[in-house]
């Protein structure tokens, strides 16, 4: 599977996307915020960071960069995209994914594992992970508080759009595990189509024990798998 | 020409910044405060005399760019 993983100006967690690809035994490359075309991908990674130096808004900038005309162009056409963290606010700045994230309830900057319950298996970024099963992933973010109006709220939870939230070690939604006030929760969601998802979570940072938790995997490993299961169904 | 734009958080949206500074007023002693929102305010500086292309334009990027409808709200003024 070849995934095309995003540079801007900052990125700080396109090595480590790159990095846990390849660890999978699948090919990844860079593409830099300047180009126009992704090249041959099957998936897009818009990676964490702080993209343009967060200025404005996170976010805010990189979305009107040449490489988001052609990941917008990509995802109309049905490819998959995900966002990890800044990858997450820039495709909500661009309006590929629905709310915002603002500012932490705590205005501080939490850096440490949680834990997320899955809440929807039928997409290509979560058929892989067990059911029931909390992942245990780390955050890295100062504005990852979800936010949406009631009516977004509302159809997201109609859609079964959430797909992930932040939970307690045995997989409860509860407030006191909820580490920056995102409403429901919510800690990473997709589109109605189901193949553009966001989340503030670092899969990527947590692919091999040695990093504390292989967690991260599933969600890879979800996007390869439904690849093989596209590639099946065309052959 | 210059073109001032204040953005600032809706109120359906938490403001966890506007809280701590009014809490942080009280315990400096300033009573009667009832509630502090925290925004950001640009001032963009402009060629031409046409204030109404101006505005339009302004709106538009207010709109697309400047802020966030999702989160915030903003208000434009021309001199």
């Amino acid at each position: 599977m070849n995934f095309a993983v995003l540079q801007f100006p900052a990125s700080n967690c396109d090595q480590d996307a790159i990095h846990a690809i390849r660890l999978l035994g699948h090919s990844a490359r860079y593409v830099w915020h300047k180009e126009n075309s992704l090249g041959a991908a099957d998936a897009v990674v818009v990676p964490g960071g702080f993209s343009y130096g967060d200025y404005l808004r996170c976010g805010a900038i990189a979305r009107f960069s040449p490489v988001m005309q052609a990941v917008q162009q990509f995802a109309a056409n049905g490819g998959w995209v995900i966002g990890i963290c800044n990858g997450f606010q820039v495709l909500t700045e661009a309006g590929m994914l629905p709310g915002a994230l603002v500012r932490n309830r705590d205005l501080q900057f939490h850096c440490e594992h949680i834990h997320l319950k899955t809440l929807a298996a039928d997409t290509p970024f979560t058929n892989q992970i067990p059911a029931g099963k909390p992942l245990r992933i780390p955050i890295a973010h100062g504005e990852g508080c979800y936010f949406a109006d009631d009516e977004t709220l509302a159809l997201l939870k109609s859609d079964n759009r959430i797909l992930w939230q932040y939970c307690d070690a045995n997989g409860e939604p509860t407030d006191v595990a909820n580490p920056n006030g995102s409403l429901l929760n919510i800690a990473g969601i997709c589109n109605e189509r189901r193949n553009v998802a966001g989340l503030m979570p670092h899969p990527e940072r947590a692919c091999e024990p040695l990093l504390g938790s292989a967690d991260g995997r599933w969600i890879f490993e979800s996007m390869i798998a439904a690849l093989q299961d596209k590639l099946a169904k065309a052959a | 020409m210059k073109a001032k734009i204040i953005v600032m958080p809706k109120k359906a949206v938490l403001d966890p910044q506007g809280k701590t500074v009014q809490s942080a007023l009280e315990h400096m002693g300033y009573s009667g405060i009832t509630a502090v929102h925290v925004g950001k305010y640009l001032e963009i500086e402009l060629d031409g005399a046409d204030k109404e292309t101006a505005r339009r334009q302004l709106n538009e990027a207010a709109h697309k760019f400047l802020s966030n409808p999702v989160i915030e709200d903003y208000k434009l003024e021309i001199e």
